[in-house]
């Protein structure tokens, strides 16, 4: 399945994804959230960035 | 019916699809529920109680996403992995340290002054080097090595400057004389599933995973797992990543980790930690 970065634009091959996973576009290095649309297709959303209270 | 769970979750890590395989291989129903799309009834609780199914593993990333949703999910009644009196002390190093020592746990001698010349006080007082943590956070972030008073100056001018007032109280710790590595253990209820050591990468002082941090395993001892197991049940019990540090006396207890991540711990034991915890939140679930 090809799916688009919406950072750059540029398409991401993905297998066996599942939501909430994390991905990093090859082209411009986006660390972009699996997730779905209101249809139920995959699509992808830039990741949250490090907060200070993540973790354990 | 069978039991019915839930993984809360705002960013599916390895811990998390783990879970997700455990459960599969059981054939239990695990729902993964995103809690960057939640908006919940907080005045009533009968509102979005079906939502959650009897049990769920709180695996939020966010610290304070994860105890707060916690916090509504236990008004609505729905049991959560792990309790929100747990992961609210859990998330404090300092109210860790109070119920550590109230329950006589050897833990690393540990002063908290709430001023920047109170707390060069107390460092004369314990000596260098020390160390100074935040009392929140995790990963091993901000967390540092004094090694005089110069540094200790600096760093606490720095911490002066920070936003977050949970900053400015400074919790400081000896510095223990260790092998470079510490001890992590996962404990699922009652029992600890997995023991290994964490190698500190060349380059940091600490041992985190998330720092470089290698996993080795460790062999366990009677004596080490009674000591963990006092510190899981000390800060309410749960599925809990307890930390050890090895001293000339013996062990130590530094920390209590209660959303804990096992990948490094699963790449070197046989043990199956996820299968534990899921086990562990069925029989939660009966109960």
């Amino acid at each position: 399945m090809k799916l688009k970065c919406p950072e750059c634009d540029g398409d991401i091959e993905v297998k066996e994804v599942i939501e909430g996973e994390i991905l990093s576009c090859k082209d411009c290095g986006a660390e972009l959230e699996v997730n779905k649309d209101e249809k139920g297709n995959f699509q992808l959303k830039v990741a949250e960035s490090e907060g200070e209270d993540w973790g354990e | 019916m069978p039991p019915t769970l839930s993984l809360l979750y705002d960013r599916i890590r390895t811990e998390e699809k783990e879970l997700i395989n455990a459960a599969e291989k059981r054939g239990v129903g695990l729902k993964p529920i995103d809690a960057k799309e939640l908006h919940l009834t907080i005045t009533d609780p009968s509102k979005e109680r079906d939502l959650f199914g009897d049990v769920v593993l709180e695996r939020c990333v966010g610290y304070f996403r994860g105890l707060h949703i916690t916090a509504i999910l236990e008004s609505k009644g729905v049991e959560v992995i792990n309790k929100y009196s747990t992961a609210s002390t859990c998330g404090n190093k300092l109210l860790s340290s109070l119920l550590l020592g109230k329950a006589g746990i050897p833990t690393p001698k540990t002063l908290v002054a709430f001023t920047v010349e109170e707390t060069m006080k107390a460092l004369d007082e314990m000596g260098y080097p020390a160390v100074i943590k935040p009392v929140f956070g995790s990963w091993g972030r901000l967390i540092a090595l004094l090694k005089d008073r110069e540094t200790a100056q600096a760093i606490l001018e720095h911490r002066e400057e920070m936003g977050n007032p949970l900053y400015q109280i400074y919790y400081i710790q000896e510095m223990i004389s260790r092998p470079p590595r510490d001890i992590r253990t996962v404990v699922v209820g009652g029992e600890v599933a997995a023991c290994i050591y964490r190698y500190s990468s060349p380059d940091d002082w600490r041992t985190n995973i998330a720092r470089g941090g290698k996993a080795e395993v460790c062999p366990m001892n009677d004596a080490l797992r009674e000591m963990i197991l006092r510190a899981a049940d000390a800060v309410g019990g749960g599925v809990l990543g307890v930390d050890a540090m090895e001293t000339k006396d013996g062990f130590v207890i530094h920390e209590v980790n209660s959303t804990v991540e096992f990948k490094g711990a699963m790449s070197v034991s046989e043990a199956d930690i996820p299968g534990k915890i899921i086990e562990y939140a069925l029989g939660l679930a009966k109960n």
